[in-house]
């Protein structure tokens, strides 16, 4: 079971998150083919530190940016 | 097709000869070749992907010399890790082609490689919940029929009778409305798929080298021209990748990203009992599905762990979600106890189908992306990977399934397919 971080809760069960996904920012509609594509679905699914989205959705429902290391599960500072 | 000349030829004969001397003789199944500085092909990853890459390699286009290139033991990742199902029931044509040409290269593949691969096509039965379910379950029936996959849609009582020790409690949280059956679908030993395709590949002069992590590649301009190793550097003609779960790592490496996450999808085993499961049986609602091993014992998984991971273990609360799965479909297995539990990284594309063909670096070509659903395909993956090395252009069967795509919006949308709850 993870212990994750809510900025606003404190720290709660991983049940209570959902996983967000990677930060983006989301690039005009004018760009190429394949600039959104690389926004859309293209991720660095790094094995070590990852800077990822989670939302306590089961909570106060507040989104916020964590780093995690994904091949030990630990939460980095 | 031309024999494969393998030192010792398994046969009836030869398991007698070898038991009369009390099984001393057999001699090793493959070599351990310390790497040449040079390959016409380099395989990294020595899964079934990457030892079947190498075998067709050799066997289909003569390339006499080919590395793979494995960091850990082979087999020893997702190979070792799956719940040994295979089946070809996919709701699109282009995957009904991919997953039904392995599925047909499994049905020879024990003659082939000279080696018992325990296909057991004892049936795939997968099972609806609702009305609305067996409407939906009707329509991909169809489509499956359609793509030329046969199956047979069951009622309620049609899958009790393939399925005799299933929930019929009509209050369940989940009552069997119905369902479907693939009747060439079955169970596969992992293990030995990994093991005779390595010893065919073997015979055919392919080195396997085991423990040698691929560190970076080689480029000459913008091209890949070979590999950086734990055992040094390797110059390659051309380069294949095949490592499940960790193809954005050696993206990375090559300087790309891949519409790939990584998640760690669990699986378990029940203690061994006496046959009771003869069919594979799967729900996409609860997410489970099981079968018995012929050691008795129940295989099993469902889900995803749902962030990001490469810690091959899986997390508690998905695992008391997959054992409430089991439960539910099988309430008698409360008394059976649990013997391993693991977890393998599945590297999953957005659409659930995986990625085959050129990277965005010239001279490295991709067999990854199969997320949940890699053992299956572990022969036509290897098949089409070896195809487009040798050949330097798409097979028909896996063009779909090229990188671009994602630029083009061409997805194609298996999730429901993938007969796994994501």
């Amino acid at each position: 079971m993870l212990a994750l971080p809510c900025p606003h809760c404190g720290t709660r069960d991983e049940a209570e998150f959902q996983f967000g996904g990677e930060p983006a920012v989301r690039p005009p509609s004018s760009v190429s083919d394949t600039v959104w594509a690389d926004y859309l679905y293209m991720r660095r699914n790094e094995k070590g530190a990852h800077r990822e989205l989670w939302c306590h959705a089961g909570g106060c429902g507040q989104w916020f940016v964590l780093t995690r290391d994904t091949a030990t599960h630990a939460v980095l500072p | 097709m031309s024999r494969t000349p393998f030192r010792t030829r398994y046969s009836a004969a030869s398991l007698l000869r070898q038991g009369l001397g009390g099984h001393t003789g057999w001699g090793e199944a493959w070599r351990a070749p310390s790497p040449k500085p040079r390959y016409d092909f380099v395989i990294i990853g020595g899964g079934g992907h990457g030892l079947a890459t190498a075998y067709y390699l050799a066997k289909l286009h003569g390339a006499n010399r080919v590395a793979v290139l494995e960091k850990g033991w082979i087999g020893g990742g997702n190979t070792g890790r799956n719940t040994t199902i295979v089946r070809s029931n996919y709701f699109f044509p282009q995957s009904a082609a991919l997953y039904d040409h392995a599925l047909q290269l499994y049905e020879g593949l024990s003659q082939d490689l000279n080696y018992n691969i325990m296909l057991s096509q004892r049936g795939v039965v997968t099972v609806a919940h609702s009305n609305h379910d067996m409407e939906l379950m009707a329509r991909s029936v169809n489509a499956m029929l359609i793509n030329g996959i046969e199956v047979e849609l069951l009622d309620a009582d049609g899958v009790h009778r393939e399925v005799k020790i299933a929930n019929r409690d009509p209050d369940a949280r989940y009552p069997i409305h119905g369902g479907f059956v693939q009747r060439r679908g079955g169970i596969a030993r992992h293990d030995a798929v990994a093991w005779g395709y390595a010893r065919a590949a073997d015979a055919l002069g392919v080195d396997i080298i085991q423990n040698c992590e691929v560190t970076g590649f080689r480029f000459d301009g913008s091209r890949v021209v070979g590999v950086e190793t734990s055992l040094g550097p390797i110059a390659a003609g051309r380069v294949g990748m095949a490592v499940a779960g960790h193809s954005g790592v050696l993206a990375a490496k090559a300087g790309f990203k891949l519409p790939i996450q990584s998640y760690a999808l669990q699986a378990m085993v029940t203690e061994p009992v006496k046959p009771l499961l003869d069919t594979v049986i799967l729900s996409s609602s609860t997410g489970i599905y099981c079968s018995q091993s012929d050691k008795g014992e129940m295989v099993f998984g469902a889900g995803l762990d749902l962030y990001p991971s490469y810690a091959q273990r899986g997390n508690l609360p998905v695992g008391q979600t997959i054992v409430a799965a089991l439960l539910e479909m099988f309430p008698r297995f409360r008394t059976l106890k649990l013997l391993r539990q693991w977890a393998g990284i599945v590297d999953v594309c957005w659409d659930y189908s995986p990625l085959i063909g050129p990277s965005p670096v010239d001279g490295l070509f991709l067999n990854c992306g199969w997320g949940t659903g890699g053992f299956k395909a572990i022969p036509a993956g290897g098949w089409l990977l070896a195809h487009i090395l040798a050949t330097g252009r798409h097979h028909p069967i896996s063009a779909p399934f090229d990188l671009d795509r994602f630029t083009t919006g061409r997805l194609i949308d298996e999730a429901a397919g993938a007969g796994i709850a994501h």
